[in-house]
């Protein structure tokens, strides 16, 4: 079994495999829509490889960040639809 | 400048191409640093969770660490300047590197193409859901269809039963005439037609359909099913949807490297036009990972020689072979005219702007529907809609600049001074 870690995603706390990216991480917790488009339609991760932006959420304060080139790290503070 | 790092040869891109480069080069006694956006070595085809790393990528990843080549993980190349009569390649988590030798490595990427609810949340694209799966994402149980058009779907659809999902279709949007002639076409390659029917068995009690696509994904908030050109309806949890590979010529063109319309264009040295410049793997043209390896491989050795040498037989055989099945794939798998017509007036074109396909009714040029509509502005840089923007109106790429990524402005604030 992989080393678990502690993330929190808007308020959230959630235990996750050490070893998987942030967008595995929150597709598992069934959060699907990452972030709000333009015009205000909810986006989910796309690419899986950091080409799209579609998957970005702001991450220890830092906005803009692809989920899914992200690993998860312990303590790491997430807000989606920013 | 900030503080910097000297090397022969800076490889960018960690993919099997960039992998077998960094090795050769290493292995020559060549100072060889290699970056990669990634968190581990490997590329897409590679890639994996630090626990479990595919056993075709342990003996190439395991050489790459004995190599002494430098990886530099997390780490996107954003800028690349001329400097001396060598290079200077800016990253984000690196120092400035002057490199002797460029090896363009960039990979592909998936072409995507609108349709009405493509946008919807858990519609991903056809080896994107292959790398979240790969990185963690559990789709044990759920329902999926995979859909679009290529060789890729196979491997796809094959990850996903392993994984625990449940394939409710594999459609391919070219005729089973031209998948048919593509299939003959290996004959001479039995390797490809062996790996062919491996994938084929992984997913054997899934169908798939030749001159089938999805027209609709429905959903209110998230998929909930898709509507086939043959009227039928599919409830299903996820969507993989893509219709080919891109080349990742970015980088190249921003150097200047002459480009054709595969990709960029080199020697069977894998120079490129720009002295000092090599390419391997796809940037190239899309041709795989056998092709990826031994491109990469040529690069790595002629990037460390100081003149031309004699390239293995067996290096060249996997190259010539590789672009001959690369091409006949291409001619199969071609857009048919109805998947350019499936956006309607409101359908999202620009995922980044959220244009919608009516605003294009008056532009003429990728340039023009840039400026008129924003289209190609947003955080992508073009990269999703620029190729979509070509296969629906023959619009051709704008002009490459950087930052090539969207970078921080720490990250930023240390580039030279030009």
């Amino acid at each position: 079994m992989p080393d678990l870690v502690h993330i929190r995603v808007d308020g959230r706390d959630l235990v996750v495999p050490a070893d998987v990216s942030l967008a595995a991480a929150l597709l598992n917790a069934r959060i699907d829509a990452f972030r709000s488009s333009a015009t205000g339609d909810s986006r989910g991760p796309v690419c899986g490889m950091g080409i799209c932006f579609e998957c970005r959420v702001r991450i220890d304060g830092v906005s803009h960040r692809r989920a899914c080139t992200e690993p998860v790290r312990d303590g790491m503070e997430v807000f989606t639809l920013g | 400048m900030a503080e910097s790092e000297t090397v022969d040869i800076a490889v960018i891109g960690a993919g099997p191409a960039g992998v077998a480069a960094a090795c050769h080069g290493a292995e020559k006694g060549s100072r060889v640093v290699v970056f990669d956006e990634g968190p581990t070595p490997g590329g897409q085809i590679w890639r994996h969770r630090p626990t479990r790393v595919p056993p075709a990528a342990r003996i190439w990843l395991d050489r790459l660490r004995d190599s002494g080549a430098r990886v530099r993980a997390e780490s996107s190349v954003f800028d690349v300047v001329r400097h001396g009569d060598g290079w200077a390649v800016s990253a984000e988590n690196a120092p400035t590197t002057i490199a002797h030798r460029i090896i363009i490595a960039t990979g592909a990427r998936e072409l995507l193409l609108p349709f009405p609810g493509w946008t919807l949340p858990n519609v991903f694209s056809a080896g994107g859901l292959q790398a979240l799966v790969k990185s963690g994402f559990d789709v044990a149980g759920k329902t999926v269809v995979v859909a679009g058009s290529g060789a890729l779907l196979l491997p796809v659809a094959a990850t996903l039963t392993r994984a625990g999902a449940r394939v409710a279709l594999v459609a391919e949007q070219a005729s089973w005439r031209a998948v048919a002639r593509f299939s003959s076409s290996l004959i001479r390659s039995p390797g490809k037609l062996a790996d062919a029917a491996r994938y084929r068995l992984a997913f054997a009690g899934t169908r798939y359909a030749t001159g089938t696509w999805i027209t609709e994904a429905l959903g209110d908030g998230r998929v909930t099913s898709v509507e086939c050109n043959d009227g039928r309806r599919i409830e299903c949890d996820l969507v993989a949807v893509a219709f080919g590979l891109v080349p990742n010529t970015e980088l190249a063109e921003l150097l200047g490297c002459e480009t054709g319309p595969a990709g960029v264009i080199v020697d069977h040295m894998q120079r490129t036009s720009v002295s000092g410049v090599l390419a391997a793997g796809e940037p190239c043209g899309i041709a795989g990972v056998d092709v990826a390896l031994a491109e990469g491989s040529i690069a790595g050795l002629a990037a460390a020689a100081t003149g031309d040498f004699e390239i293995e037989r067996a290096l060249s055989r996997t190259r010539e072979t590789g672009r001959r099945i690369a091409r006949a794939m291409t001619e199969a798998f071609g857009v048919r005219d109805e998947i350019r017509r499936l956006a309607r007036a409101d359908t999202v074109v620009c995922r980044c702007e959220d244009v919608c396909m009516s605003r294009f009714d008056s532009t003429w040029s990728a340039r023009e529907a840039k400026l008129a509509t924003r289209a190609g502005m947003g955080a992508c840089q073009g990269r999703v809609c620029g190729p979509a923007l070509a296969v629906l109106f023959g619009y051709s790429a704008q002009s490459v600049r950087s930052p090539l990524k969207p970078a921080s402005l720490e990250a930023l604030s240390s580039l030279e001074d030009e």
